[in-house]
């Protein structure tokens, strides 16, 4: 039903959306509870800063990643030699294209999380003789469970789905960064590619169905876990 | 003994208290809302830090802003009981009662867990969820888990405020055995006088940020200061005695206070405990001849020490056998008997009016 092309896109796209979760999400929390619990100088500018892909066309974060990320790049140059990481036209790249996409998203939620987590319940775990990380492990990382997995379904969900930000910085490449959106797209601009393109329409939407369900039932588990 | 001396400025607020209390035994911090009381617990928890203080538990110097001494308040063994329980919603009850066990770090731990568990009840419900539970069971779940973290003093803000009268009923003899049972000194801030007087030894009276008197419960039945907080009908007079007879036909028990002997309706009283007392000031009643075929238990020889204005009526303070006892009347009634100080006279106090408490204190009396 699906050719090879189609399979491998949509396994490009699982393992690019993966990948982009599993990197981002620890900063995410980092400056999810930086702006939801801490008053510093730049707060504002930090959150503005972060919130920036949301308002920027993608093909223009795609451009930034580009220049600071290219071979030639300040960052990308030095990954190159210190580490052999090429991020230019690479599956990483891709990764990395959708993480900063979906990172203002993924912070939203958890932020939400942490802002509703009772101060109170910490300041007991204080007098309780815990201190700092202890603390933050043990009481305020599992009750933002909630929003770190609502951020997750969202962060997957939003990186299956880029395209400016990912064709920008690394390309079209089949097997390396051609997702599924990105098949999508070469299948319409292929002269007879129209049942190509409707069946990785089809692919996408049973995609996004399976994604919706399962986030569901996650939620209902924690929501059955913390009660009200 | 727990020395405590903090000031603190937050907006218009400005915090001056200095105050210390004995132990082992219970301090209670008594005032009006606004009065510092949850300034005071942040203080002494260490979740909050004054301009300038010390605070000395037991000993153990916890903050000295002069010599530069601030424990932290996860140091300071501190065991706090809020009013909202603040358990931990993501562990169940056996989760949430070792959470401090398991972070005492070296220092000794005397109390188990099974004692907890058993002093408090808690047995059947320690594999349940936290949501399950009723704000009674929260609160002795809380408590539990604050005295399991093996805490130098504990701190109870206001743990019956959001509970109804069946809920309060329900924890407060959890409460009392914890005071007559383990040696903790307890900080019980309150704004209700009766439970205060149930549990308290000593009290430190507050009011917009000042400490206005402090003294054992019994002294301090007699302040002024008391009296416009809790209001007229409320002021009494708290004795603590001994029962001496109990006469369980007439269903009278005879308590001796200091020299003073009062007849009460304390059936189940064991000859030999302690009792306290609590005589509301409205059921005392003021004769100038002792009066004949009285229901009255006890008609006492009374002295006038002073009187005392209060809201449009008039507390008599009267000396009885080496103790105190207070008469609320009107002004009419002061103009007739003409009473003043120095005067003689006799006291009508009915058997049922006279509160009777028992409590056991292992430790010798106050």
């Amino acid at each position: 039903m699906f050719t090879p092309d189609e399979w491998q896109a949509l396994g490009l796209s699982l393992e690019v959306a993966a990948r982009s979760v599993l990197v981002s999400l620890p900063f995410a929390i980092a400056v999810a509870w930086l702006l939801a619990r801490r008053r510093f100088l730049g707060r504002t500018l930090l959150d503005a800063a972060f919130h920036l892909p949301l308002v920027l066309p993608p093909v223009v974060v795609g451009y930034f990643l580009l220049v600071i990320f290219g071979s030639r790049g300040p960052v990308g140059a030095w990954l190159n030699e210190q580490f052999g990481l090429r991020l230019v036209f690479t599956t990483a790249g891709a990764a990395l294209a959708t993480a900063v996409m979906s990172f203002p998203l993924v912070v939203r939620a958890i932020r939400l999380s942490i802002e509703n987590i009772d101060p109170g319940l910490e300041a007991a775990a204080r007098t309780l003789g815990a201190r700092g990380w202890d603390r933050f492990f043990s009481i305020t990382l599992p009750l933002t469970l909630p929003g770190i997995l609502a951020g997750v379904i969202v962060a997957f969900s939003a990186s299956l789905g880029e395209f400016g930000a990912v064709i920008t910085f690394v390309s079209n490449i089949p097997g390396e960064t051609r997702t599924l959106p990105l098949a999508l797209y070469t299948a319409i601009q292929t002269p007879d590619g129209d049942a190509a393109a409707l069946r990785i329409a089809a692919l996408s939407v049973s995609l996004g169905l399976a994604g919706l369900l399962l986030s569901e039932w996650l939620a209902r588990i924690v929501r059955r876990r913390l009660g009200p | 003994m727990l020395e405590f001396d903090c000031s603190l400025k937050r907006g218009d607020f400005l915090l001056e208290v200095a105050f210390s209390a004995p132990s082992p035994g219970v301090t209670a911090l008594f005032g009006r809302s606004g009065a510092g009381k949850s300034t005071l617990v942040a203080l002494l928890s260490g979740l909050l830090t004054p301009a300038r203080g010390r605070i000395v538990s037991e000993g153990a110097v916890l903050l000295d802003s002069a010599a530069g001494v601030n424990v932290a308040a996860e140091e300071r063994a501190v065991g706090c009981v809020f009013q909202d329980a603040r358990l931990f919603p993501h562990l169940n009850v056996r989760h949430n009662l070792e959470y401090g066990l398991r972070r005492v770090r070296g220092r000794e731990a005397p109390i188990r867990f099974d004692t907890i568990v058993d002093l408090l009840g808690l047995s059947a419900m320690l594999a349940r969820r936290i949501r399950e539970l009723s704000g009674g069971e929260r609160q002795r779940v809380a408590l539990g888990r604050a005295l399991l973290a093996q805490p130098r003093l504990l701190l109870l803000d206001e743990p019956l405020a959001s509970l109804d009268a069946e809920r309060r009923d329900e924890v407060l003899p959890y409460l009392e055995r914890l005071r007559e049972q383990l040696g903790i000194p307890i900080v019980y801030v309150s704004h209700d006088f009766d439970e205060v007087l149930r549990l308290a030894e000593h009290l430190v009276l507050l009011d917009r940020g000042r400490m206005v008197a402090s003294g054992p419960v019994r002294e301090m039945c007699l302040s002024e200061h008391l009296h416009a907080i809790v209001g007229a009908s409320v002021v009494g007079t708290v004795l603590d005695g001994i029962a001496e007879r109990i006469d369980s036909a007439e269903r009278l028990a005879t308590i001796r206070c200091d020299e003073l002997f009062l007849r009460v309706a304390l059936p189940q009283v064991e000859p030999g405990s302690h009792v306290r007392l609590y005589v509301p000031a409205d059921d005392v009643l003021i004769a100038l001849e002792p009066p004949r075929n009285v229901s009255a238990r006890n008609v006492l020889s009374v002295e006038i020490t002073r009187l005392e204005i209060l809201n449009g009526s008039v507390l008599v303070h009267l000396a009885v056998a080496g103790t105190a006892l207070l008469a609320r009347i009107t002004h009419s009634a002061v103009r007739e008997l003409d009473l003043r100080a120095g005067k003689r006279c006799f006291a009508l106090v009915k058997a049922v009016a006279a509160q009777g408490r028992r409590f056991d204190r292992r430790a010798a009396g106050p």
